[in-house]
């Protein structure tokens, strides 16, 4: 965490600063390190597990207002306790591990797949001063933090000893694996447009407003509205949610590569696909839609991590409602999606990106030249892959359903 | 801090050494992604961030990846086979191979200053890697893209010139 201090800002704006240094501020200095990384620590751990518990509490509302009915309304005033009372019965519930199975794999797959998800969480810039670790390649160490959670999927599948457990790791995996590459590819424009990889640079890179009313946030450019978009496809199938939940499909596959899965070790699996929500939710925040910054001059008195919170929550909450509107996908529509749409998609909104980046310079009439060229360079390619993605393949005929 | 890549060293030959000789060959993947993970934290612990992150993303992420899908897509049985005992003559090839490439490696470590304390040089940072690679290193860099996108290009040929399968109905 960043102490300096910029003339004239609030009290608020400090305050998680002040609040730890108050609590370690009577240790000698090499102690203090310690203890204000540990702070920063608990307090990550503690926010997004309550994130987590309000969120399923949200889901399930939400789900049930858009499906007209109420959702869990029994545990506590208007269902608010719901999420204690699955915790609790995560915990007592019985942990199957089955006879044939790899017992030391099977412990670690869960372990893998939260650490992995919780150590997303470290580069996020949450405020101007709540970076918990500044990093020149931040970008980097959180892809590469969250590559680990392929492996543990993997683990998951074959430690079970399932045939069906392992076939679905696969197909987890296939999908994992093919959209990894847009993800990343989707963030290279933000990369070329901030000149870092630095999560601190490039929030500081979309600092100010153009004509004061507009704020520079790179979804307010072609090339990364473009991104944006391919960034929270790929992030909502990386996630496996929901239209991508194809490696749970709970009405389909039993819960896929989790079958043999029970108790608390199933909530565990859980609660790591709802952190690698919120990371990627975080992410995009921070890569797209300018971080901490406040959206207009006179709203900048109000706290920088308020301002990030409520765009993280308003993306959660529309991953929520995508949830409850799109229909599952089919496995050969998923790959072929990210094949043959996501993938060059990513790729030529690259080339946009460089464009974007080369006229920097153009002014007056040019800059409608600019805007024109880089606004048909992400269009066009996505209306053309479109009406190719699926010619001559539907509507399918099922012999054997 | 010695002591720390004393550490990291053993169990990354630890590591090593355990894929080697254990029976099952998916257990054997999951150690070697062990010990590549170790690499990583050595690049860490010698002040190379980028390194070390990309070890992970690349090795750990997508390598490891590649070497299950391969084995699993091979594999006939659900069941291992520990390999044969092979011939003597085949034996004595191996101890040679080995030993050769252990007499390389052996050598270069003797040859490289050992510092004592990490990240001796000034750590580089992103932009510069960069400046780097574009610049001195480009002609390089253009080579393994080049071999890359072969790799890709024949990988694409190989799956598609099966052919799409005959429907069932046809029969």
């Amino acid at each position: 965490m960043s102490t300096a201090a910029t003339p004239n800002e609030s009290i608020l704006e400090r305050a998680p600063v002040l609040a730890r240094d108050w609590l370690t501020g009577f240790l000698p200095e090499p102690a203090r390190w310690l203890a204000n990384s540990l702070v920063v620590i608990v307090a990550i751990l503690l926010v997004f597990a309550t994130v987590f518990a309000a969120l399923t509490l949200a889901e399930r509302k939400i789900l049930g207002r858009v499906q007209n009915r109420p959702g869990p309304n029994r545990v506590g005033w208007f269902g608010l306790l719901q999420p204690v009372a699955d915790g609790v019965k995560m915990l007592i519930k019985e942990d199957i591990v089955p006879r044939a199975a790899n017992p030391v794999l099977h412990f670690l797959a869960p372990v893998v797949l939260l650490a992995a998800s919780i150590m997303t969480f470290a580069v996020i810039p949450y405020g101007r001063h709540l970076v918990p670790v500044e990093l020149d390649a931040a970008l980097l160490y959180f892809f590469a933090a969250g590559s680990a959670t392929e492996l543990a999927v993997f683990m998951a599948g074959w430690a079970s000893h399932n045939k069906y457990s392992l076939l679905a790791a696969m197909r987890a995996l296939a999908q994992l694996i093919s959209y990894e590459l847009p993800l990343l590819l989707s963030t290279v424009p933000v990369v070329l447009a901030a000149g870092t990889l630095s999560a601190t640079g490039i929030v500081a890179a979309q600092s100010g407003w153009k004509w004061g009313v507009v704020p520079h946030w790179l979804v307010f450019t072609p090339c990364g509205a473009a991104g944006f978009a391919i960034f929270m496809v790929s992030a909502l199938a990386e996630s496996n949610r929901s239209p991508f939940d194809l490696p749970e499909a709970e009405s389909e596959l039993i819960a896929g590569h989790l079958t043999e899965y029970s108790g608390f070790k199933y909530a565990l699996f859980f609660m790591a696909e709802y952190f690698g929500m919120c990371a990627a939710s975080g992410m995009a925040v921070t890569l797209f839609l300018g971080g901490w910054h406040a959206p207009l001059p006179v709203l900048e008195a109000v706290p920088s991590y308020v301002w990030f919170s409520a765009k993280f929550l308003a993306l959660l909450l529309g991953f929520i409602w995508i949830r409850a509107t799109m229909p599952r996908l089919r496995i050969d529509q998923l790959t072929r999606l990210a094949w043959k749409f996501m993938v060059p998609l990513a790729l030529v909104n690259i080339g946009t990106a460089a464009f974007w980046s080369l006229t920097f310079p153009w002014a007056g009439p040019l800059q409608l030249v600019r805007w024109a060229v880089a606004l048909g360079m992400a269009a066009g390619p996505f209306v053309l892959l479109g009406r190719g993605l699926s010619s001559g393949l539907g509507p399918r005929t099922y012999r054997y359903a | 801090m010695n002591t720390v890549l004393i550490l990291i060293a053993l169990a990354t030959i630890g590591a090593a050494a355990a894929a080697m000789s254990r029976p099952s060959l998916l257990n054997c993947v999951l150690l070697l992604t062990l010990s590549w993970t170790g690499i990583a934290a050595f690049y860490l612990w010698a002040g190379a961030e980028f390194a070390a992150f990309a070890q992970v993303l690349i090795y750990v992420g997508a390598i490891s990846m590649a070497v299950m899908f391969a084995v699993l897509l091979t594999r006939r049985g659900r069941r291992d086979f520990p390999p044969r005992k092979g011939s003597r003559s085949r034996a004595a090839y191996a101890v040679l191979a080995g030993a050769a490439v252990a007499g390389v490696l052996l050598a270069a470590v003797a040859r490289s200053p050992l510092a004592a304390s990490p990240a001796p040089g000034p750590a580089s940072t992103v932009r510069e890697l960069g400046g780097q690679l574009m610049g001195p290193h480009a002609a390089a860099l253009l080579v393994v893209g080049v071999l890359l996108t072969v790799a890709l290009i024949g990988a694409v040929v190989l799956a598609a010139g099966a052919g799409p399968e005959k429907p069932e109905a046809t029969r």
